[in-house]
């Protein structure tokens, strides 16, 4: 059995941890607000010779992503870590580690875009790394964006995958507030985590190569997006048995798509991230109260686990998403959009309800999540009157 | 050489290799990739005093040079931008279009 310890921390500290104990050969970054406890940590880490790591302190987010694939390319474990502007700065180049199909490791404490300027959390920042060909995992609190960091690396690096992972964190709710959290020792990690060797990279000089290469007019880009989508799609699996393997590690269970109460529920609460937590809490309350409630918490947004969430979401009379980024003129937020997909591509016609919630780190109150459950009640005949619009703001003004 | 990577433009998504790397160095040289050139450069031999500043100016590596010497241009690469023709002290370089020069070589070819 591992050695545990148990720790107060926030959920930075804990990714700063994670990536201590995998051991990165580089680490280019730049520090932005809710990320800087991550970089923090990891350079005091740096000076005090607990990594091996060369640590990149670069002048810009652009650049932490660029010298990230550069180095990925060049065979090593790179890692960095980002948040909000700092992301949206990286995003031509996004596209460029996923296309390169680079295995980067990045935690993204995310947070608001502006304007306004807001430096709180939602998921407007990462929302925008959704079809760069990333993986993405959102953690529920800091626990869990240890357990995800460390998972992302065997996911990453899979043969069967090479895409780049996100492991997301929301600002300031898991990036800053203290929880109780457990440390595995740095032994089992290790052999967790194992070593990275690439099967090619540019500094394998008896194998000459080059990355990134020119596709011009089909000359083969079609095939290599559709190569990205199929790996994407057979990381779902290799996700889950990592997340098997890790269970059996930390003693902690691992879903894609998190569940409770849905055996019964008619009414389902469909959300991401450190609200999963929240909405449970009601939940809980509610159920004792013997109202039939439900939650569904994804932990992976890409690949996205559409079978998992169906089989969740099928026996529910009415589904509501909680969405933190706005997609404005969208029909609806990021995660509606998906759900409302999945779910009609199995022609299923439950009705359901996005509601845009806590953007910029606004107040998700009990009474906010209550208000969402009583509306259900009545949803199928308010959509029938026409008196439901399809995106509903909760807790604005 | 090792790489086979012959009959490329058939390749399916899964024969791709990963990231579309390419799994060697030196494969440009394969690629004939002077054939949207519109302009070309002619050599001319008897104005050539062989001082190479054609060859260092040259982005494509497209002068040939043999022994030391300028031997030619490399049409199958020369994109035809006149670089060599600017900066040639003796103007032993002149641009010709590409469609005129290609009637010559008919000519001269029969």
């Amino acid at each position: 059995m591992p050695d545990v310890t148990v720790l107060a921390s926030s959920g930075d500290q804990m990714v700063a941890e994670a990536f201590r104990q995998a051991n990165p050969d580089v680490l280019p970054v730049y520090p932005i607000t809710p990320q800087t406890i991550i970089v923090e940590e990891f350079d005091k880490f740096v000076a005090q010779g607990k990594v091996h790591t060369e640590f990149v302190p670069v002048e810009s987010e652009h650049s932490a992503m660029a010298a990230a694939i550069g180095a990925s390319a060049a065979g090593a474990r790179t890692v960095t870590a980002t948040a909000s502007q700092g992301l949206a700065y990286m995003w031509e180049e996004l596209y460029v580690a996923a296309g390169m199909r680079l295995p980067i490791v990045m935690a993204n404490a995310n947070r608001a875009l502006s304007a306004p300027i807001n430096i709180h959390g939602d998921h407007s920042d990462i929302m925008g790394c959704r079809d760069t060909g990333w993986i993405m995992y959102f953690a529920e609190n800091a626990q869990e964006a240890y357990d995800d960091t460390l998972m992302a690396f065997r996911v990453a690096e899979h043969p069967d995958v090479m895409l780049p992972v996100a492991t997301t964190l929301d600002g300031f709710i898991t990036s800053h507030a203290l929880e109780r959290c457990e440390l595995l020792d740095d032994e089992t990690v290790a052999a967790f985590v194992g070593e990275y060797k690439p099967e090619r990279s540019l500094l394998d000089t008896d194998n000459p190569n080059s990355f990134g290469m020119f596709a011009n007019l089909g000359n083969f880009y079609m095939e290599t997006k559709l190569a990205m989508r199929k790996a994407m799609e057979g990381s779902l699996d290799i996700i889950k048995s990592v997340g098997k393997e890790f269970e059996a590690v930390s003693g902690r269970p691992f879903e894609v798509v998190k569940t409770y109460g849905t055996e019964d529920a008619e009414r389902v609460i469909v959300v991401m991230g450190s609200s999963i937590g929240n909405v449970r809490h009601v939940a809980k309350q509610l159920r004792a109260k013997g109202e039939k409630v439900g939650v569904v918490g994804l932990r992976v947004f890409r690949p996205f686990p559409s079978n998992e969430l169906v089989a969740a979401l099928k026996d529910a009379k009415a589904i509501a998403v909680m969405d933190r980024c706005e997609t404005v003129g969208g029909q609806g937020g990021p995660l509606w959009q998906e759900t409302a997909a999945a779910l009609q591509s199995v022609g299923i016609t439950t009705p359901t309800r996005d509601y845009m919630y806590g953007l910029g780190g606004a107040d998700v109150t009990v009474q906010l999540i209550e208000e969402i459950f009583e509306d259900l009640k009545t949803l199928e005949a308010d959509k029938a009157a026409g008196k439901v619009a399809d995106v509903t703001y909760k807790g604005n003004r | 050489m090792s790489w086979d990577y012959s009959g490329n433009e058939q390749w399916t998504w899964d024969q791709i290799p990963l990231g579309a790397m390419t799994l060697e160095g030196g494969t440009a040289t394969g690629h004939k990739t002077g054939d949207w050139r519109v302009q070309r450069p002619i050599w001319h031999t008897d104005k050539c005093k062989q001082c190479l500043i054609c060859w260092m100016h040259c982005p494509d590596s497209s002068i040939k040079v043999s022994e030391q010497k300028m031997c030619g241009v490399d049409y199958e690469h020369c994109k035809g931008c006149g670089v060599c023709v600017q900066v040639c002290p003796f103007n032993a370089l002149s641009m010709m279009s590409e469609k005129d020069a290609r009637e010559l070589d008919e000519k001269e070819a029969n």
